[in-house]
């Protein structure tokens, strides 16, 4: 959890950041001791043995071959990059699971500003607002191109797709205010995709939370996913009180495994709930007919984030 | 006293037709190299326009939009018309016929089309890219690319048509390693800069036609409708990235293993010393070929695949990483007991360990889960790529240049202008990239037209080292044309080389050796005999 700022990196601001930033050392380290050796091996042999002599009288050695050495310059950097492997995927499986307790912020990305959904409604453009020592689980998608959200003080990064949900979270570890930016190319004003991360203490949190003047919708997505629910008709396949209809029931179903017509089985997350929703027929829960039409085209993608934030909530 | 023979290839037929539709391999080479240079330079004037712009954030010389532009055309031309093509092409086409001690490749007439195709790909992608401002980057990545309104499709056409001529030197070298090689030449006795193009023509063969299918699949969704890529119609954006990357990974070692075969001669010439450690080298020419095609999706760890498939695909990625470590080691320890000489191509051959080696271990952080993830899309990365690219490929084409310029031409160039000119481009290379690690560490992202103030100092510094690294190269582009018509002859050997290029006249006669020469040892039998230098 290493915060100052080093010779090569930015500012840490991560639970993180610490584990990323002494693996990265590592490698720095390892680095500058196998290119000293070629250094060396360069200059020293090239000193030694340098001829001025035009034309170079006599033979040289034949030797082409010593089994110790090869073997050892091909088995201790195999050993190295395998701990530098093994290393670098532990620290990556930290930061692709996400803590159970994590509050979750919807992100979507379009040309060229980022906007955020708070669970209790409120949304915000270009200001992320965190509360500090809290897991924070982002997910996201894009209205348009690819972008790619980038916050260099927590060492994240994550593409932002147009066709299904990205995940990433992190935890701050300092009060403060960090650079967001777009990583992946998306257009004129690529560059101007900053947004910020403004890490508060809990109270400062609450307080903004109540203020609430950002409020883009006057309800909450659960809300407004509930209200679609109604207007949409999908009460008349679906209940939510764990009796099966038409369809599922879709209470309590998040995070279940469910079997499949035909074979395989599938976890309920958000990106099968998506895909349930707009191209329905692709995978179908067994015991169930390919019955329901498509909504896509019907609803929006807001409305979708919201539809599937209300069956999220269903217990 | 060196002559220069009267008849040889250059003056054995006259007239511009003579060359525009020779089927002589030496002179395709050198229509190769023509039009590879003029690539190199048209990218070079984009890489100082790219790094005019940046010398301060916002607005320094152009608009966001030409930045775009800019900065494709910088990557574009640079990949497709320069460093893919660049040493199979020109000098492997040059030299390989000659090194086996065959007459000439086994297809010329299908050698002559693949120059031609290619500078018909290569005006046309030009053309369609600044007349149609093309601004996606080299990587043309959807649904950008199937979503804005520039000629994409014109651009990648080209792409697709350059492909052609790439994929018919692999396939006319594949055959002509096989089929020409002079008697007593066995496979274990062919320099290695054959071994490399070997590799290479297989990656080439194998790898070029997925390219050729994406950008046709791409064209057909832009033409057509039919959704493929673009999620608006029901297609995947990832889907993409994993065709793309499957033809472009394995294509960057298109780009250095016949560097590395370059390397191979130049340490072994100038130490003249026999190689360390031969079948280690071929073989690890063949390992990586091999591995290549396995290795796409690490430019796709922060992309949404899978966890599991970024942790095989790190995993391959770092076997990839060996078989070039062996290589370095190997030419190390040819140095051992030789007798060193530091001409002009043997300083591009220890400019190319230096840098080669930086970029091979920079690397280790990109294959890296954990660490990629900071660095991926930053300047990490451009600096990574072009310490490999540039810092590899790059200087092992200038030393094979060097090398073999007396061979092309019968005339030496300056020595001293030549040292003068490698030492402002490694200066200037060092400067350039090494601060673009040291951006890229701190959080800069790549594409970007403007950029944070903390940003400022280093980006100067950058931009200052591609003025450097300039002018090394304007000195160079003079004294070797100048070399061409006022050098001294430099008579058949001017190195004391044993390959058998070097037992032809400077430069050859149109059939290469006067009659079919018989291999009598090796190509790196130091230890047996040395050939007399002829300068």
């Amino acid at each position: 959890m290493d915060t100052t700022e080093t010779l090569l990196l930015p500012p840490g601001g991560s639970t993180i950041a610490g584990e990323v930033d002494a693996l990265f050392y590592f490698i720095v380290y390892a680095s500058i001791a196998i290119f000293g050796i070629v250094l060396f091996g360069i200059i020293y042999l090239s000193i030694k043995y340098r001829t001025e002599k035009a034309a170079v009288e006599g033979t040289t050695s034949g030797v082409s071959h010593n089994t110790r050495l090869e073997l050892a310059w091909s088995i201790i950097p195999a050993i190295l990059v395998i701990i530098v492997f093994i290393w670098g995927f532990n620290v990556y499986m930290k930061m692709s699971i996400v803590p159970k307790d994590a509050m979750e912020v919807k992100v979507t990305a379009q040309k060229w500003f980022w906007s955020f959904d708070y669970p209790d409604g409120i949304n915000t453009v270009n200001e992320l607002v965190v509360p500090l020592g809290k897991p924070v689980k982002l997910l996201m998608s894009s209205r348009d191109v690819i972008h790619s959200f980038f916050v260099p003080a927590f060492r994240i990064k994550m593409d932002v797709l147009p066709n299904r949900y990205t995940l990433t979270w992190f935890e701050a570890t300092k009060i403060g205010r960090y650079d967001i930016m777009c990583a992946e190319f998306c257009g004129d004003r690529h560059s101007e995709m900053l947004a910020k991360v403004r890490v508060v203490s809990e109270r400062e949190y609450k307080e903004w939370l109540e203020s609430g003047t950002e409020t883009a919708e006057d309800i909450t997505p659960v809300d407004y996913g509930r209200a679609l629910f109604r207007t949409k008709a999908c009460y008349t396949c679906h209940n939510v009180d764990g009796t099966s209809a038409v369809g599922p029931a879709l209470n309590g179903i998040v995070g279940k495994r469910r079997a499949l017509v035909g074979e395989g089985e599938v976890t309920i997350d958000e990106n099968y709930l998506r895909e349930s929703i707009l191209e329905p027929r692709a995978s179908i829960a067994a015991g169930y007919q390919p019955v329901m039409p498509t909504y896509q085209g019907m609803l929006n993608d807001k409305q979708v984030d919201a539809l599937i934030a209300y069956i999220k909530s269903l217990k | 006293m060196n002559k220069i023979p009267e008849v040889n290839y250059l003056n054995a037929d006259r007239g511009i037709k003579s060359w525009l539709f020779t089927l002589d391999h030496k002179r395709i080479g050198l229509l190769y190299l023509f039009s590879i240079m003029a690539a190199f330079l048209l990218g070079g004037v984009f890489a100082i326009l790219i790094r005019l712009e940046l010398l301060g954030p916002g607005k320094d010389i152009m608009e966001a939009r030409t930045y775009n532009q800019i900065f494709t055309l910088h990557g574009a031309v640079m990949i497709f018309l320069f460093i893919i093509p660049s040493i199979p092409a020109s000098l492997g086409n040059f030299i390989l016929p000659q090194m086996i001690g065959a007459k000439d490749v086994a297809f010329p007439r299908l050698n002559l089309l693949s120059w031609w195709i290619y500078m018909f790909g290569a005006i046309f992608a030009v053309i369609s890219m600044s007349a149609g401002s093309v601004d996606t980057g080299w990587t043309f990545y959807t649904p950008y690319s199937t979503t804005t309104s520039t000629s994409v499709v014109a651009m990648t056409l080209g792409i697709f048509i350059l492909g052609f001529s790439s994929i018919f030197t692999g396939l006319n070298f594949i055959v002509t390693i096989h089929k020409m090689r002079a008697p007593g030449q066995t496979w274990f006795r062919l320099p290695l800069f054959v071994w490399g193009l070997y590799a290479t023509a297989i990656i080439q063969v194998l790898a070029t036609p997925v390219l050729g299918i994406t950008v046709l699949l791409l064209i057909l969704e832009r033409v057509a409708g039919i959704g493929i890529f673009d999620p608006a119609m029901g297609g995947d954006p990832v889907l993409f990235q994993h065709f793309f990357w499957f033809y472009s990974h394995p294509a960057v070692y298109i780009m250095i293993l016949p560097g590395m075969g370059i390397i191979s001669e130049l340490i072994s010439t100038f130490s003249q010393k026999k190689i360390f450690g031969y079948k280690a080298i071929a073989f690890s020419s063949l390992a990586i070929a091999f591995i290549s095609f396995l290795v796409w999706g690490h430019h796709m760890f922060v992309s949404g695949q899978s966890q599991l498939a970024s942790a095989i695909f790190s995993f391959l990625t770092f076997l990839v990483g060996i078989p070039s470590g062996i290589k370095i080691f190997n030419w190390l320890a040819t140095l051992y007991k030789g007798k060193i000489r530091f001409d002009t191509p043997m300083l591009y051959a220890f400019s190319f360990l230096f840098l080669f080696t930086i970029g091979g271990l920079t690397g280790m952080f990109l294959g890296t889960l954990a660490t990629d993830v900071h660095l991926h899309d930053t300047y990490f990365v451009v600096a990574h790529f072009h310490f490999v690219m540039v810092g590899g490929t790059v200087m092992a084409f200038f030393g094979g240049l060097h090398y073999w310029w007396p061979k092309f031409w019968g005339r030496m160039y300056n020595e001293i202008w030549a040292k003068i000119s490698i030492a402002f481009t490694f200066v200037g290379f060092n400067i350039t990239f090494l601060s673009q690690f040291l951006l890229g560490a701190k959080g800069m992202p790549r594409r970007y037209y403007s950029y944070l103030e903390q940003f400022q100092s280093l980006h100067g510094f950058s931009s200052f080292g591609s003025w450097i690294m300039a002018v090394g190269f304007i000195i160079m582009a003079i004294y070797l044309i100048y070399a061409v018509f006022k050098g001294p002859p430099a008579g058949d050997n001017p190195w004391g080389a044993l390959t058998f290029e070097w037992r032809t006249t400077s430069p050859p006669p149109k059939e290469n050796f006067k009659e079919t020469p018989t291999l009598t040892h090796g190509p790196y039998d130091y230890d047996k005999i040395i050939p007399k230098r002829t300068i």
